[in-house]
């Protein structure tokens, strides 16, 4: 018996994109290998078939909160394991990797269950909101929400809940809030953050932080959580 | 596109001159046939009258009391003269003695070869002589008595002239009608070979299904060799298809392993200079990936739009399904993507292609439009077209460049600092021109951006 699709509809991970545990099926080994230092790097744990046997072992002994699935693997076509799992009733979203770029392909995984897919080489932080997606079509309405001092923080929703009613949040500064709400009391430079909301296609200078902290203060004014600037060294989220 | 061997002469007019001559030979026959067998019945019958004419004279004489006598029925010349208004003559023998009639008259029994019948120039005209004989015995003395009778020969020739000319009329009919016979006949087989070429030329380059509708023997051999080689053709397109795929795979993946381990080593570099060189690293991976990506699709729109492959296209909905899946691509830049799409628009159209066109132009918008603007998608139908229009706020494009930037590798002047192979506005304008429609590169009216504005007939 297994609880896989359980966890899955108990929270995703409160839409956290951290401390995730993925199922990566992938049958190059240096590719594989790579996907798991990157994933590591944001705090996520990474279990690793490399191909449909240990992928199918895999499934029906753990739980994961997210499938990452090469199409081409030695012992069969990754789609079979698609059927497989949703034949399965398993409601775990799985995100398919794939080398060919041909739409038509693309049409037939969507048709098989598949809740998104990425064409090989991919940007992480492509792969990080297309799983943010993913988590928040699954979750709906079961977000939690995080309360930090006198503010409450709904990261699925990405709403910022103060006493003078709720502020959305542009994308940007969800992801720098976050980052913030993570890991309260932690001094973030700006060459960190920098990696963390951009992708490496776009240009920004360090001052870009500037202005979505400034943004940030600007929805923070009157509480008492506040990002505070330590000379030299970066921000930390402080609450008063 | 057309390519056309040189020209030799033309079976169907060979086939043509060949039976049109052989119609010509058989009307010429058929004429003399006719004149020689015309002549023969004429002169028969005047041969026959003659005769009758000679021996009704013969039995008209008689010896009576030892003398011969001679008396001449009317109508033994009056059949003559019917006939025609030729002249006619007469002369009866008895032995060495003329009895009556013309003494100067040759007798046919007098010529070499004498058969009864002969024809002679006497008194200026051809004239046809019969002699008959009988024996009579006159005084106890048998001697022959011999009638000859002759007849001109120009009412024959009037006739035999009015014989030529109907002889003349019926080779010209013969030969009219068989000639009309034979281009029909000519043209009637040699049409097979023209559907065959029909049937091969309305076909798209990709329809390589080998050809099994009944043929003529003759053009068996040529329709096996043609299906030989569309099989041979079709085999090799299947492998580079093969290979495509196969370059695909081969390709991405290394590409994608590069690129994780450089975004690893990236967070781990501490210094400037590093990280801004492994950052041109990252981008470079970008770029041949999405250059491959491109050029992958390029073959593929290329190897779809020679052979439309058209089914019914609820056009919002596949335009939906296609934004949709730019939302969290535009989200990480925080590009507000909207969509105003007129519903209860079906097309016929290959929406493989038309998803593969939107997708790179909406690529296209989402990269070059500044952080924190505006991605618009609309879809609006007239009473003549359908347009499709993806307008961003970004730089817009140059007055002048836009004839270029359909150009495979033309990047427009934004695109300096963004990853891009160009050949997006080539994929879109290529699909759009496939189904009938055209591409249009525009700014915005009000405000600053471009507006790319494709067309599809309604």
């Amino acid at each position: 018996m297994h609880v896989w699709g359980n966890k899955a509809q108990q929270c995703f991970n409160g839409g956290k994109f951290a401390d995730m545990r993925f199922l990566l099926i992938e049958d190059n080994e240096q590719l594989a290998k790579a996907i798991r230092d990157r994933l590591g790097l944001d705090g996520h744990i990474v279990d690793h078939a490399p191909n449909l046997d240990e992928a199918k072992h895999y499934i029906n002994t753990s739980e994961f909160d997210l499938v990452l699935l090469d199409i081409m693997l030695p012992d069969g076509d990754g789609r079979t394991l698609l059927s497989y799992v949703r034949a399965a009733k398993m409601d775990t979203p799985v995100i398919v990797l794939t080398a060919r770029s041909e739409v038509s392909d693309r049409v037939s995984i969507l048709d098989l269950g598949a809740d998104d897919y990425l064409t090989k080489p991919f940007d992480f932080s492509e792969l990080e909101a297309r799983v943010r997606a993913v988590l928040r079509r699954r979750g709906g309405g079961t977000a939690t929400v995080q309360t930090i001092g006198d503010i409450k923080f709904n990261r699925m929703a990405g709403t910022l809940i103060l006493a003078g009613g709720p502020v959305e949040l542009r994308n940007k500064e969800l992801r720098l809030f976050e980052v913030f709400a993570d890991n309260p009391n932690m001094i973030f430079s700006k060459p960190k953050l920098v990696d963390r909301l951009f992708s490496y296609e776009e240009d920004v200078s360090e001052n870009a932080i500037e202005v979505y902290v400034a943004r940030l203060r600007k929805h923070l004014a009157g509480s008492r959580v506040s990002i505070t600037t330590l000379r030299g060294s970066g921000y930390r989220l402080s609450v008063s | 596109m057309s390519m056309r061997p040189a020209r030799t002469t033309s079976l169907r007019r060979m086939m043509a001159v060949q039976l049109v001559s052989a119609a010509a030979v058989l009307a010429t026959v058929l004429i003399f046939l006719f004149q020689s067998f015309s002549r023969q019945i004429a002169e028969e019958s005047q041969d026959n009258v003659l005769l009758a004419s000679a021996t009704s004279i013969l039995e008209s004489i008689s010896a009576r009391d030892g003398a011969l006598s001679v008396d001449i029925p009317y109508a033994a010349l009056s059949m003559l003269g019917s006939i025609s208004d030729d002249r006619v003559f007469y002369r009866v023998d008895f032995g060495q003695e003329t009895l009556t009639g013309y003494g100067d008259l040759p007798r046919a029994t007098d010529l070499p070869n004498a058969s009864g019948f002969t024809t002679v120039e006497y008194k200026g005209a051809d004239t046809r002589i019969v002699s008959a004989t009988r024996n009579l015995s006159v005084d106890g003395q048998s001697r022959s008595v011999i009638v000859s009778v002759g007849q001109t020969q120009e009412g024959l020739a009037e006739r035999l002239r009015e014989l030529f000319w109907t002889a003349i009329l019926i080779g010209a009919g013969f030969f009219a009608f068989s000639a009309g016979l034979a281009l029909w006949a000519s043209s009637r087989v040699f049409r097979p070979l023209s559907a065959l070429a029909t049937s091969v030329s309305r076909r798209g380059p990709n329809d390589l299904r080998p050809f099994l509708k009944p043929a003529p023997e003759e053009m068996l051999p040529l329709v096996a060799a043609l299906n030989g080689f569309t099989e041979r053709l079709s085999r090799s397109l299947s492998r580079s298809e093969d290979f495509i795929t196969e370059a695909a795979h081969r390709v991405r993946t290394p590409l994608a392993t590069v690129r994780t381990q450089a975004e690893v080593l990236f967070r781990r570099i501490e210094r400037d200079e590093n990280r801004h060189a492994m950052r041109e690293m990252i981008r470079a991976v970008d770029e041949s990936s999405r250059a491959a990506g491109q050029l992958l699709d390029q073959a593929m729109v290329t190897l779809r739009t020679d052979a439309l492959d058209r089914s019914d296209v609820d056009l919002a909905e596949c335009l939906r399904d296609v934004v949709e899946r730019f939302r969290a691509v535009a989200d990480l830049r925080d590009i507000d993507l909207r969509m105003d799409l007129e519903p209860e628009i079906h097309i016929r159209a290959d929406p493989i292609l038309i998803q593969n066109a939107v997708t790179n132009l909406l690529d296209n918008a989402i990269k070059y439009a500044p952080m924190e603007t505006e991605v618009s998608v609309s879809m609006h139908r007239d009473d003549k077209r359908i347009a499709i229009t993806i307008s961003d706020q970004g730089r817009g494009f140059d007055e002048d460049s836009e004839a270029d930037l359909f150009a495979r590798f033309v990047r427009g002047a934004a695109s300096s600092g963004t990853v891009g192979s160009g050949l997006g506005l080539t994929i879109a304008n290529e699909v759009f021109t496939a189904h009938g429609g055209a591409v249009e590169l525009t700014n915005n009216l009000e405000g600053p951006g471009a507006c790319v504005i494709a067309y599809l007939p309604a």
